[in-house]
């Protein structure tokens, strides 16, 4: 393999020296002059600083103002979102919502709660049932000069919209040789949640990574929901933001001055060098609760929430690899494929010479998600299953 | 009265059910009879000389340009064609009624209406030929046009995808309070569409100023009108969205007209959706990949292409004003040809696009796996035979 690659080698190796926001990907946060956060270690000191619903956040040691307790406010997800939204609302007057509920209800969810209030029920606007159409209503009026941002009251509805996303969101910027673009957000709950049935678990990410086009990105604490909602809506390409029904209710404290996140890069949540563990959204937390255990005897795995799905920010994870030989994917994905199959692919192609062993998944399982808690709780990976399998890989024995 | 929250009607102690059709279609708004005359009574709208004189020059030039193409793609010099044949007048006519600020959103078959709004000969051919000077860099399938700068958007192939896209757009256009509407146009079979039945239905509740234009063609591929719905029509399902709604005669160009200008004044100064439903007559086969003659007569066809010719009808009320000639016709019908074979000619040789336009536009700029896969792919590229040369 080695061989065959060595003429493109020296092309590819320098692009991968490069971080996500230089060359030509556009941080949308260098293009605003917004502060910028990026993930970093995990000191000790923040590692004091644990919020009470989640055992193990992470703090971003480069920001000011962060190390000391009082600065900044605490917040759960569905608000961090909603804060996010609303200043880019304010900010930006083209910036509108479209979805089911969404305005004096204030969203199934509560993201877009107040807003309706707040900027009118024109740019909050309510739609009768039909996903398909609200969809294709959101990329008319983003071809036409607004942001908007399309709520899927569940992803997993949005399968309803899959001619407008693929078709039309994703290509029209390409077949119509750029005279088009498609600034819009389209957002909502997915994830497998908990006993909410097969229909309302569904994991969008899986089928829609293949369009081309589109960008995706998951959010996983109200940090990066935030960063990433503002980063989403000023980006000029079509963007799905994954949200997960069962983290709304996450709390942590965030900053008080502005922030955007960069849509294509990836979280160091905890730096370690026994080996890297891939994850994002719910899975980040579960990782982090296996992770608990494994420290405690002994190991030191490198957490990193890629965040970017779309696309993947190997610039992050090569450097990881490069230091541990080691990969463990942990995604809520089903086994055949998600997300874990493509980074699989992605990772062999680009760091095959670093690895000690075959990049390792661990997936939910290939079935539609069952409504009866036990059986629920067997599709999806569990923090057991990631310490037992991450102690084979340091072992040797996977 | 009733005062559930559904609706608000009288009661009636009479069990009746509303029968599926009216005794009488609804009836279609002309204003010439098919021969070109103005039918009394009429009330013929304000279309000067030089307004008329120039949709006809804008229908003999489509006519021309598909007579041509379609041959061109007989003889396998571009791979697709569609024609207009018999919706000229339709095309035409309801174009001329807008502004340029109007929005249109086509489903395929309006190569007029971008005609009327400037495209060139030569652009329209590009686009054709796929070659590099082609707006859409070489991405779509023939006839698929767009431009934003006479806001055309561009041509999607799965059909009514456009309809809710216009209800976005009038979304926007109603937010800034602009003097401008959507447009959008549909077949009849694009009205079974569900994304036909959400916008309709958004656009009312809505109260978005878009114009539904169907051109009620009588087929869809070789599915007839008559297998496609068994209601009166597309104009009757506007009263069920509760959006005024017309039916006028697509072949009659100052029908068109007039049918869309006062549709537009409604739409933008009421901010409300109309639904027009033109009734025309798809002179042509659905498409280069169709033959025509395999679900309807060849007798039909020759019927409605030349006594039915609206072209020839809007011409013929134009001789009776004196504003055309046969001279006029010879001289406009030798130049069109002339034209349009030169923009033919033109495009053909022009360069395809090169491969540094394959990963460009995918996104805003081009992110590493795309630049990775056009670094590998130069590579084979330079390794491999002339055929796949880039240049």
């Amino acid at each position: 393999m080695a061989a065959a690659g060595a003429a493109l080698a020296p092309i590819i190796e320098n692009r991968l020296l490069l971080p996500p926001n230089a060359g030509r990907i556009r941080c949308s946060s260098s293009a605003r002059g917004a502060l910028v956060v990026r993930g970093a270690a995990l000191s000790e000191e923040s590692r004091k600083n644990r919020s009470s619903a989640l055992k193990a956040v992470a703090v971003k040691g480069e920001a000011p103002n962060l190390t000391t307790a009082k600065s900044g406010h605490e917040i759960l997800l569905f608000d961090a979102l909603r804060e996010g939204l609303e200043e880019e609302m304010a900010r930006d007057p083209t910036v509108c919502v479209i979805g089911e509920d969404v305005g004096h209800y204030g969203g199934s969810y509560k993201v877009t709660k107040g807003l309706a209030e707040k900027f009118g029920d024109l740019r909050v606007l309510d739609t009768p049932i039909c996903e398909n159409s609200f969809t294709g209503m959101g990329i008319g009026a983003a071809m036409t000069g607004l942001r908007t941002v399309v709520e899927g009251m569940n992803m997993g509805f949005l399968l309803l919209a899959y001619n407008q996303i693929s078709n039309n969101a994703g290509m029209l910027h390409y077949t119509s040789g750029g005279q088009f673009k498609i600034p819009i957000v389209i957002r909502g709950p997915g994830g497998v949640g908990k006993q909410l049935g097969a229909e309302h678990s569904q994991r969008l990410e899986s089928y829609f990574q293949s369009v081309p086009g589109l960008q995706m990105v998951a959010c996983s604490t109200p940090y990066n929901a935030k960063g990433l909602m503002k980063a989403a809506i000023r980006s000029d390409n079509p963007v799905i933001l994954y949200e997960h029904v069962l983290l709304y209710n996450l709390k942590e404290r965030i900053p008080d001055e502005e922030y955007v996140l960069c849509l294509e890069e990836a979280e160091l949540v905890r730096p370690g060098k026994d080996v890297t563990i891939l994850t994002y959204s719910r899975m980040r937390h579960f990782v982090l609760q296996a992770a608990k255990t494994l420290v405690e005897r002994g190991y030191d795995p490198e957490i990193i929430d890629i965040r970017s799905l779309k696309p993947f920010d190997l610039f992050t994870i090569g450097n990881s690899i490069k230091k541990t030989h080691k990969v463990l994917i942990v995604e809520e994905c089903m086994r055949t494929g998600g997300i874990g199959a493509s980074l699989r692919a992605a990772i062999v192609d680009n760091f095959w010479d670093f690895l000690d062993g075959r990049p390792e998944c661990l997936s939910s399982q290939d079935v539609p998600t069952p409504y009866a808690a036990t059986l629920e709780d067997a599709t999806v990976v569990q923090p057991a299953q990631i310490v037992v399998k991450v102690e084979q890989m340091c072992q040797g024995l996977v | 009265m009733l005062d559930f929250p559904g609706a608000k009607a009288a009661f009636t102690s009479r069990m009746e059910f509303i029968s599926p059709n009216a005794a009488e279609a609804v009836p279609c708004f002309r204003i010439l009879d098919d021969l070109g005359r103005a039918l009394d009574g009429s009330d013929i709208p304000e279309v000067d000389s030089s307004l008329a004189v120039k949709m006809y020059h804008t229908m003999v030039r489509l006519q021309t340009f598909d007579s041509i193409f379609y041959e061109a793609q007989r003889q396998g010099r571009i791979s697709f064609y569609l024609t207009n044949i018999g919706e000229e007048a339709l095309n035409v006519a309801s174009a001329a009624a807008l502004t340029k600020d109007d929005v249109v959103f086509p489903q395929y078959r309006e190569h007029g209406v971008l005609m009327w709004r400037g495209f060139t000969l030569d652009e329209f051919a590009n686009q054709c030929f796929s070659n590099e000077a082609g707006h859409g860099k070489g991405r779509q399938m023939p006839i698929h046009y767009g431009s934003e700068k006479l806001n055309y958007f561009t041509i999607s192939s799965p059909i009514a995808t456009q309809l809710p896209h216009a209800v976005g757009a009038a979304y926007g256009l109603k937010m800034d309070r602009k003097n401008a509407c959507a447009v959008t146009y549909f077949g009849d079979g694009g009205s079974s569409e569900g994304d036909f039945h959400a916008a309709c239905n958004f656009a009312a509740v809505l109260e978005a100023p878009v114009l539904f234009v169907c051109r009620n063609n009588g087929y869809a591929i070789s599915t007839p009108a008559c297998e496609q719905y068994k209601g009166d029509g597309i104009v009757v399902r506007g009263r069920g969205y509760g959006m005024t709604s017309i039916r006028v005669d697509g072949n009659d160009a100052l029908a068109v007209f007039k049918a869309v200008s006062a549709a537009r004044k409604l739409a933008v100064e009421q901010s409300k959706p109309v639904l027009i439903e033109a009734m025309t007559y798809r002179v042509g086969h659905h498409s280069t990949s169709d033959d025509s003659t395999k679900y309807r007569s060849g007798e039909e066809i020759a019927h409605w292409r030349s006594v039915r010719d609206p072209v020839l009808r809007f011409r013929r009320w134009l001789e009776s004003n004196a504003w055309w000639s046969v001279e006029d016709e010879k001289e406009l019908r030798g130049a069109a040809r002339k034209e349009v074979i030169s923009a033919m000619n033109q495009a053909e040789k022009k360069n395809k696009p090169p491969l540094s336009e394959l990963f460009t536009d995918v996104y805003d700029t081009l992110p590493r796996n795309l630049l990775e896969q056009e670094a590998t792919l130069r590579d084979t590229v330079s390794k491999n035979p002339p055929s796949l040369a880039p240049h």
